[in-house]
């Protein structure tokens, strides 16, 4: 108990930083800043897997962020049959063609000694290989491009529950790490750093722009839900009652009758929000502790001290028999499927999927700086992370302005100074954001909860 | 004469274009090249730092241009780029007393200087938007274009135009001038030779008695001065916005790789070599087929390897191959 009086001490200052936000400004304000507090805890400990237990340094996270939320688009959208019957074919045909490209690759890798003749046989499929698949796929591209453009233009999805697809987005992202771990994985860890996050940058383009798979920066909006929708609850009769129930003390002092039920739908229309929240909340929440007790486990078994030792010493772990390459792959890969899911949640409870919007100063640089303050190599520091980071976020616009009213009270409202620093209010977060990164990095370089490994 | 105008069309849309965007890489990739041969971490606020020179160069433009002070036909930020990057350098000088020198000393792995650096990054980019505001900002007076494509056409009787903008011009000629000066230095003086000693073998270098801190001091100017026209010359091109400028970091970094590391020849070309695949792969090559080839065979489509969306795409994937096959760089790097 003594010994996790910290962690204690900091998730109940996280907690009571919620609920004051909750009591002064709105509930329905401090459950969203929960909901994305948990979603950060999810990807911080993805990158906390790959940075804290092995080491590597992964700056793509927005990548796989985004091809969680392409998944939780492609499991949940209705399938487009009119699109499918324009461009399936041509689609499926270029699948097809992808499949043989990669086999005749590695046909070639495992038959042929390796030689400049090989190289450039290689190359020469893949340059083939995509002139070909352009020419099958354009007719179809354009024909399902062009099938109700202003709502479609897409093939759709497979039309299950949006939940499948936590399950698939981390597949999808670790598919993807397996092939950016495949390619990169050798490299020094700065270099590393710069290629995944070109890579993501590569990954974000094609979803913005293959327009048939994914709708592109036309957005695919009104996603299915896990949770109930506020309207129907507003008129379903036992969540009345629950809010009535709930607020009895309230309504008695209100004798007017007429009164009295205006205030009641106020109530269940605030209360349909909240409760929705709620929803996420403790499916997200779920999420959070299933993925908090796998790590923790993973952490303090044989594997986790293996990786702490590759980490620690790879030249002496590798004499010690242990696969380095190997491991590395698969935490890599372990690291970004988990992130996967992050997005796939953010999209779920988002409700809408806006390649636009994946940019690496929110989706990788931010997430980073929540692994560094939290704590890496430690679960509870990073989800601490996670929520310490992400309700700064938040919250700085609040906080600059109360600081530039506070110091610039001796001016007057229509000062140029004091007008333009009210202006540019929302950049103060970066400036929080990075201060704190550098305090932390100069004065507490293992982060707020710092990594401890007990031998059991 | 269809071959001429095929031509002209190829100089008008590739080749000019790619030679400005080259120049403009190529100072960046220098910038994060010398950061890393000498200092020996990512910079990861490079975008950023090229854009806090960039804003300095704008206020002292405006301030300028608010006291009548002009060039001419010349824009007037070439007044400005003198104070600005006397400005920039005090702020490099600034940052690395108070952040990185702690780390330097204390002998940190490269990638903890590296976090260091997007620290660096957000607060650069904070200052940024709150000084001059996150949206664009044209500062480019004076005379805007050296040849008109209209008037090239009337001169020359040819069917394509040639556009000459003298910010094009501008960005070539002072990236000449600067690199070649840059290249002297590192090349023919003491000062210079010592950075290259200490960056091929900091404890030799030590050894034969120069002076770290002397050293270190210097890679800031340069870098100062590098970042401030290079963001300069890059917003008078284009136009100047926060958002960008970080943005660029990437393909600066692809250009710095891709020429190899650490060496400010290759960083030097590495930035054409990023800007030219670039634009040849992107570019839609079907009125240049019309003219080159007989009526007949005229192609239907657009010619257009990738489409323009895949700008970035491909000096990413360009960066990823070199990293395969050759992670040193075309150049060998990690020397100066």
């Amino acid at each position: 108990m003594r010994k996790n009086l910290n962690v204690i001490a900091a998730y109940s200052i996280m907690m009571a930083l919620i609920i004051l936000v909750g009591i002064f400004q709105s509930w329905n304000v401090a459950l969203s800043i929960f909901n994305l507090c948990l979603i950060s805890a999810v990807m911080t400990m993805g990158a906390n897997i790959q940075w804290g237990y092995a080491g590597l340094i992964n700056f793509g996270i927005m990548g796989y962020t985004a091809l969680g939320g392409l998944a939780a688009v492609l499991i949940s959208v209705d399938p487009v049959q009119e699109a499918w019957r324009a461009g399936g074919f041509d689609i499926l045909m270029c699948l097809w063609l992808i499949i043989a490209m990669v086999f005749a690759i590695r046909f070639i890798l495992k038959n042929f000694e390796k030689s400049k003749f090989r190289t450039y046989g290689i190359a020469a499929i893949i340059v083939a290989g995509i002139v070909i698949i352009r020419i099958t796929a354009e007719p179809g591209i354009e024909a399902i491009e062009g099938v109700n453009p202003a709502k479609t233009g897409f093939l759709g999805g497979f039309g299950l529950p949006i939940i499948f697809s936590w399950i698939v987005g981390a597949f999808f992202a670790g598919g993807l790490a397996f092939i950016v771990g495949k390619v990169a994985l050798g490299l020094r860890a700065d270099y590393l750093a710069i290629a995944t996050l070109l890579i993501s940058e590569i990954v974000i383009a094609i979803i913005k722009h293959e327009d048939w798979l994914t709708r592109g920066v036309k957005n695919v909006i009104g996603l299915k839900r896990p949770a109930p929708y506020e309207v129907d609850l507003q008129t379903t009769e036992w969540f009345i009652n629950l809010v009535e129930k709930f607020n009895s003390g309230k309504l008695a002092l209100i004798s007017n009758l007429a009164d009295r039920q205006a205030a009641l739908n106020q109530m269940v229309i605030e209360g349909s929000t909240v409760f929705v929240k709620l929803c996420y909340s403790g499916l997200f929440l779920i999420v959070v502790i299933i993925l908090l007790i796998l790590t923790q486990k993973a952490l303090y078994s044989p594997w986790g001290r293996m990786m702490r030792a590759i980490r620690d010493n790879e030249e002496a772990a590798n004499a010690m028999g242990k696969n380095v390459v190997k491991q590395h792959l698969l935490i890599f890969i372990l690291g970004s499927a988990i992130v996967g899911i992050a997005g796939a949640m953010l999209v779920t409870q988002d409700g809408l999927f806006t390649p636009g919007s994946y940019r690496p100063m929110r989706y990788t640089f931010l997430i980073w700086v929540m692994v560094i303050v939290g704590g890496s190599g430690n679960n509870f520091g990073a989800i601490l992370g996670g929520f310490a980071v992400w309700f700064l976020w938040i919250e700085a616009a609040p906080i600059a302005l109360f600081l530039i009213n506070f110091f610039t009270a001796g001016m007057a409202d229509t000062h140029a100074l004091k007008v333009h620093l009210i202006e540019s209010v929302p950049y103060f977060r970066y400036l929080m954001m990075g201060l704190g990164l550098l305090l932390i990095m100069r004065y507490r370089p293992k982060g707020i909860l710092p990594e401890k490994i007990e031998i059991k | 004469m269809d071959f001429l105008n095929a031509i002209i069309l190829l100089l008008n849309y590739i080749f000019i274009p790619a030679l400005t965007y080259g120049s403009q890489l190529a100072l960046g990739a220098i910038f994060v090249t010398l950061i890393y041969g000498i200092l020996r971490f990512a910079n990861f606020a490079t975008g950023d730092m090229m854009s806090f020179g960039t804003m300095v160069t704008i206020l002292f433009t405006w301030y300028f241009q608010s006291i009548g002070i002009s060039l001419g036909v010349l824009p007037t930020a070439l007044i400005a780029i003198p104070f600005a990057i006397l400005f920039m350098i005090i702020y490099m000088l600034f940052i690395d007393k108070f952040v990185f020198k702690y780390y330097r000393v204390n002998k940190s792995p490269p990638v903890q200087l590296a976090m260091v650096s997007i620290g660096v990054m957000f607060v650069t980019q904070a200052v940024v938007r709150i000084i001059i505001g996150p949206s664009d900002q044209r500062f480019f007076d004076g005379e805007k274009f050296i040849i008109k494509a209209r008037e090239f056409k009337e001169m020359t009787g040819l069917n394509e135009g040639l556009a000459l903008k003298s910010t094009q011009v501008l960005t070539i000629f002072v990236t000449i001038v600067l690199v070649s000066l840059l290249f002297w230095f590192l090349n023919k003086t003491k000062t210079g030779k010592s950075m290259k000693a200490y960056s091929d073998n900091e404890d030799l270098a030590l050894l034969s008695g120069i002076d770290p801190k002397k050293i270190v001091m210097i890679t800031w100017i340069i870098a100062g001065i590098l970042a401030t026209i290079g963001g300069a010359l890059y917003g008078l091109d284009k136009s100047f916005k926060p958002f960008t400028y970080f943005n660029n970091m990437l393909p600066i970094f692809a250009a710095a790789i891709v020429g190899g590391i650490g060496n400010p020849f290759g960083a030097f070309l590495g930035g054409y070599v990023i800007a030219f695949s670039e634009i040849f792969l992107t570019y839609a090559y079907k009125k240049f087929f019309m003219y080159i080839l007989p009526e007949s065979m005229e192609p239907e489509s657009l010619v257009q390897l990738l489409s323009t969306d895949y700008k970035f795409a491909v000096s990413f994937s360009i960066l990823v191959i070199v990293l395969l096959y050759r992670p040193s760089g075309i150049f060998k790097g990690k020397v100066l």
